[in-house]
């Protein structure tokens, strides 16, 4: 395996029972790469987003982040890893701010003060942040998860569907995010359904389709239009 | 490698920069130890202060407690020569019960915010979860034998306010909270969550109820400590064989909370 690949993947097989969420996945991400996963519901793509961030082991296949395994160094890939899920993984009860320095304090980071501040005003929600997450709307809550996920400044960065149900606005954040986060030159998956959010981000992607890669590609040239005509070629094989 | 515009710094436990570590977590030095007690602290904190909030675990393990009391002093015969047969038991029930109630409580808020998976995505080893959730639960069924003794002494007419006695309380709650910590784990992404715990649980506790309600009812009735022994050692034998076994396990629990 090179120095500079991010994540190596061969042979990726993922069962619940008798059901199949992914089927022999090859995946190569090198340092610093965007990569966005599309593919239609029930394609895999949270299967396999779940199974980069050790979140669940795979029924077959190899995986290496970093160079590393899971089995051997599962503490040391979570350390270089942020996630941004369906679920903000942030607790209700507490404020922003505290979830921030409860995270940070999990991350073991030293300067947590400064981070937590940095984090806040990169999201823009530093206003509420002493409000309850429960009091915050699904926008603001996604800004939080933003700031949580890249508050240990992780080498790689997942993102699964992080515009789902969310309105313009806080789409628009997003977008801002990874515009930012460009010149950080993060590797980041993106598992989106939003065609256009992924090959502005990303440059490369790949389709799912029933647990396999039908297509990947780049999207340096590509428009918006042209990455939909290849979706809607490949989304229904396997 | 990327070269990072770092904005965090990492504290050397956590094994941070690939390039400055030297103790990380594998190391299991010093600096493993510190970020590891970091790690407890933070979700020790987080744990009590979701609890100063929301008051969802103390409140409905109190009242349960209580009410289990209430029912109790109606529905036996409390003369004089049947008070000690019947109330250790009654007092255990009321602590076991009350406890369950709570114990599933306890991990409720990790699953309904989604954040088990936040949990799980942290470095660091993951025991650090049992340890802190273990705490946390002492600290809850503390409280919960802190407000039920004293009812239980004037309800029942005995004197349980002993030091021995809260001895005994004491290592059967180590036991139940080592045992309800990691079963809470398992039942919580069950479909049948609520009658899960009580049903895994129960069974196991079997030997620590029998110990603790025989040497509470001894103590109550002033036998001397020769007669008691056998039960404490039981005791301490359940608390060291779940605390180590579940410290051990935890781990293959929660791995499939994701």
């Amino acid at each position: 395996m090179s120095a500079s690949e991010a994540i190596k993947v061969r042979g990726l097989t993922k069962r619940y029972g008798r059901t199949a969420a992914l089927r022999g996945v090859d995946l190569d991400l090198m340092q610093g790469e965007q990569i966005a996963v599309f593919g239609p519901n029930g394609s895999g793509k949270t299967t396999l987003l779940k199974v980069l961030a050790g979140l669940l082991r795979p029924t077959k296949g190899s995986l290496q982040i970093d160079g590393m395994d899971y089995k051997q160094d599962g503490s040391k890939i979570r350390r270089r890893i942020g996630v941004v899920s369906h679920h903000p993984y942030l607790y209700d009860d507490l404020t922003g701010e505290e979830n921030l320095l409860f995270y940070g304090r999990m991350y073991g980071i030293e300067d947590l003060a400064q981070s937590v501040e940095r984090a806040l005003d990169r999201s823009g929600i530093k206003r509420r942040s002493r409000d309850k997450v429960r009091t915050l709307s699904r926008g603001m809550q996604q800004r939080l998860a933003l700031a949580r996920a890249t508050l240990h400044d992780p080498d790689l960065l997942l993102l699964d569907e992080p515009d789902t149900g969310l309105d313009q606005e806080a789409s628009d954040h997003i977008s801002e995010f990874l515009e930012h986060d460009h010149g950080k030159r993060r590797s980041l998956v993106m598992a989106t359904h939003n065609l256009r959010l992924g090959g502005a981000h990303c440059n490369r992607f790949v389709i799912l389709s029933n647990g396999k890669v039908a297509y990947e590609g780049r999207t340096d040239g590509l428009k918006t239009e042209q990455i939909e005509e290849l979706y809607r070629n490949h989304a229904s094989a396997n | 490698m990327r070269q990072p515009i770092r904005q965090a710094t990492l504290n050397k436990g956590f094994e941070a920069p690939a390039e400055a570590n030297s103790a990380g977590w594998t190391g299991y030095g010093w600096d493993w130890l510190r970020a590891y007690g970091r790690q407890i602290g933070a979700l020790f904190w987080k744990d009590l202060l979701i609890e100063l909030r929301t008051k969802d675990v103390l409140a409905s393990m109190l009242v349960f407690g209580l009410l289990t009391l209430t029912v109790f002093t109606f529905a036996f015969d409390l003369r004089a020569e049947s008070v000690l047969l019947v109330s250790p038991g009654v007092l255990w029930v009321a602590i076991l019960f009350a406890g369950t109630l709570g114990l599933g409580r306890s991990y409720s808020h990790e699953r309904e915010s989604g954040s088990l998976e936040g949990l799980l995505l942290c470095p660091g080893d993951r025991s650090a979860i049992f340890v802190a959730k273990l705490l946390t639960n002492l600290v809850f069924l503390g409280l919960l034998e802190i407000v039920l003794l004293p009812v239980f002494s004037a309800f029942f007419d005995v004197s349980a306010l002993k030091p021995g006695v809260i001895g005994i309380i004491l290592l059967g709650t180590v036991g139940f909270a080592a045992v309800g910590s990691i079963f809470g784990a398992m039942a919580v992404n069950t479909r049948a969550r609520e009658v899960m715990l009580p049903v895994l649980l129960l069974p196991i506790l079997i030997p620590l109820i029998i110990g603790a309600v025989k040497a509470t009812g001894l103590l109550m009735d002033g036998q001397p400590w020769s007669e008691v022994w056998t039960w404490v050692n039981l005791l301490i034998a359940f608390d060291v064989v779940y605390l180590v076994v579940s410290f051990i396990l935890y781990e293959f629990v929660i791995e499939d909370w994701g």
